[in-house]
């Protein structure tokens, strides 16, 4: 257990290399940061004296080494275009980001779910085939659209809820800020929570559903049926679990590319989270910025899945012995 | 004679298809006695787990029983409702599948899935209900019972399996044991082994069996009785030692010619010529006249009921029916 854990842990290392390598090189072709870093009467002279106190024209090697090494320490650099350390500047707008993942990630795990259970024991309803119809909308619209149809709706036509920002916010600690806990923040996280979780909800309900029709023909069903087991035992107890198993692993990684594609649906609603800072970053060619974003939706990523991958252990009892087997 | 503990009276099991309804069983009618144990033999497709399936009420949808009844103990169970149906269910019929490997859930320990069993038949405590699951799996020949108990299936082999699945078929002491071709899937040097125990361990508690097979060895070894289906038809049922040395019926004694023996100095194997039809191509009159050497006029046209030439032995065919065999002169 153990010496899988270290030994996921150095693929993890190797993985954010590799992630860091690419995000540098392929900042290094998006343009040139000193040209909207300065204003457009700057001397030659002027650029060039930038350039040297960025670093910008030292040996690429060098410039690599200088990035990984301060990477590893949490240190992004100063943006070009807000001159605040990148740190910070993410980790002030990553609250937002966070608290709209994790809430549209658990209302699409325990609503998608539970419409996935529905759908499978009640194969041939009226109501299943409705919500698998409904569910091919959530699949094919795009998200920008979801979330557009929404504000026109509740926001435009209802006015019931705030179609952008995140409300009065609460400050937790020194660097926590929270709209959980105001009734404006609540208010205002709905839609995109919404517009955020509906594809992942919908992927997860056809995941579920697929997955519990399979395991509802295996024998140990049956053979659980012929026990004379109570219908409730059989599909939430029997028939549930083994579903999970590979719903645990497409939950997990959705919930790395909700927090990653947060950045379409918080340029929507104007939400103050890391997204809407990468795009204008990318607008303003801030290298230190993208690089410090790329390299925290990888480490979500590395992270997600070793979470997901010690959630096997929990689950399929299989796993603990012939993982624990092969480490010898 | 007692009465029987399961009566099965024409018992008709359709499966609706694009192409028509299929009938996968055709009025077929048995009885099992209190602890008797009845085999139950026929080719694949002949209708024997079918029939298992039927009995205790788990046919798989659109497949459904379109005729017939089927008694407990003179108690109709075919048309339960299904929460009745459920509680007959491994409280009054166990079932054995054959393949041990995929019949237990991986994810639960054995004694999570023994005591669920218990408690969901059986009023009593959770540390009851284990003190009779390691009991049981003692008697199954798991050794160490005690402590291997709380290992998950996967830490078991095949026969080991097989004996705790018997035990889950067991463990609310069921009256009636279906045993759909409990040995199929293991090793031969297990397979009689599984066998003995769950002959022995129904022998104790005078619970009768179902023994599906088509192991015509573990039926001459196991079974009181046997009862041969062919084309979803009984052919034949009687006592086993005079079914397997003199059978009536010409299938029966095709099926019984062709098991190879030691003794029997031979180049070729036996084989009965032809295959059984598929069920949307069941001949009229017998099912079995296309590949019969003894057919005659009756069996091209009128399909033969089950007739009792001698006690205790029934068999559907004309050969037996002095009616229709003076008709013709035969041979």
């Amino acid at each position: 257990m153990i010496a899988f854990i270290i030994r996921r842990l150095l693929q993890s290392v190797i993985v954010m290399v590799a992630v860091a390598a690419v995000s540098f090189t392929l900042f290094r072709f998006v343009g040139d940061p000193v040209n909207s870093m300065v204003g457009q009467e700057a001397s030659i002279a002027d650029r060039e004296a930038l350039r040297d106190s960025l670093g910008l024209n030292d040996p690429i090697f060098l410039q690599f080494g200088r990035f990984i090494g301060n990477a590893a320490q949490g240190e992004f650099g100063i943006s070009y275009r807000l001159q605040m350390p990148v740190t910070e500047l993410i980790l002030q707008r990553l609250p937002a980001t966070i608290e709209l993942a994790l809430v549209s990630g658990f209302l699409a795990f325990v609503v998608g779910l539970s419409l996935g259970v529905y759908t499978a024991l009640r194969r041939r309803g009226v109501m299943s085939n409705i919500i698998m119809t409904g569910s091919l909308i959530g699949v094919s619209l795009p998200t920008f659209l979801i979330g557009v149809l929404l504000i026109w709706i509740f926001a435009v036509e209802l006015r019931w809820l705030p179609s952008n920002g995140r409300g009065d916010v609460v400050s937790i600690g020194d660097w926590w800020s929270t709209g959980l806990l105001t009734h404006s923040g609540r208010l205002a996280l709905i839609l995109p929570a919404i517009t955020l979780g509906l594809y992942q909800m919908t992927l997860i309900m056809r995941l579920v559903r697929a997955e519990m029709l399979e395991v509802l023909r295996t024998d140990y069903i049956k053979f659980a049926r012929a026990r004379g087991l109570s219908a409730r035992a059989i599909n939430f107890g029997h028939a549930l679990k083994n579903t999970l198993v590979p719903v645990i692993t497409i939950t997990g990684l959705q919930l790395g590319s909700i927090i990653a594609f947060a950045i379409i649906t918080e340029t929507v609603f104007n939400w103050p989270g890391v997204g809407a800072l990468f795009i204008n970053s990318v607008r303003f060619v801030d290298v230190p910025v993208m690089a410090a974003y790329l390299m925290m939706i990888a480490l979500v990523f590395v992270v997600i899945n070793l979470i997901v991958d010690l959630l096997y252990y929990a689950v399929d009892p299989r796993l603990r012995v012939d993982r624990a087997g092969k480490a010898h | 004679m007692a009465d029987p503990l399961l009566s099965v009276r024409d018992l008709v099991v359709e499966f609706p298809t694009r192409r028509g309804t299929l009938r996968a069983l055709d009025r077929v009618s048995f009885d099992i006695m209190p602890g008797e144990v009845l085999g139950m033999v026929g080719e694949s497709g002949a209708g024997k787990s079918i029939t298992g399936s039927a009995i205790i009420g788990l046919i798989e949808p659109p497949g459904r029983i379109a005729g017939g009844e089927i008694r407990l103990k003179g108690e109709r169970i075919d048309n339960l409702r299904p929460d009745a149906l459920r509680k007959i269910r491994g409280k009054r019929i166990g079932m054995v599948f054959q393949d041990p490997l995929t019949s237990l859930n991986p994810l639960y320990t054995v004694a999570q899935q023994l005591i669920e069993t218990i408690r969901t038949h059986i009023d009593c405590s959770e540390a009851e209900a284990r003190k009779r699951a390691v009991a049981l799996l003692d008697r199954v020949g798991i050794p160490a019972a005690e402590r291997r108990i709380d290992d998950y299936p996967h830490h078991f082999s095949g026969g080991m399996r097989q004996r705790v699945v018997i035990a889950l078929a067991l463990c609310a002491e069921p009256e009636l044991v279906i045993a759909d071709e409990p040995t199929t899937a293991l090793d031969v040097s297990v397979q009689s082994q599984i066998i003995e125990v769950l002959k022995d361990i129904c022998a104790e508690r005078g619970a009768a069996v179902m023994l599906i097979t088509h192991d015509m060895g573990v039926i001459a070894e196991t079974a009181d009785r046997v009862a041969v289906l062919y084309a979803g038809r009984m052919a034949e049922i009687g006592p086993v030692r005079e079914v397997i040395t003199e059978a009536l019926h010409p299938y029966t004694q095709g099926l019984m010619g062709s098991i190879p023996t030691l003794t029997q100095e031979s180049d070729r194997l036996v084989q009965i010529p032809g295959s059984m039809p598929r069920l949307n191509a069941i001949p009229q009159g017998c099912a079995f006249n296309p590949r019969c050497d003894r057919a005659f006029a009756p069996c091209f046209t009128e399909r033969p009921e089950l007739l009792s030439p001698e006690p205790g032995r029934l068999a559907a065919c004309w050969l037996h029916d002095p009616a229709k065999t003076q008709e013709v002169p035969h041979d």
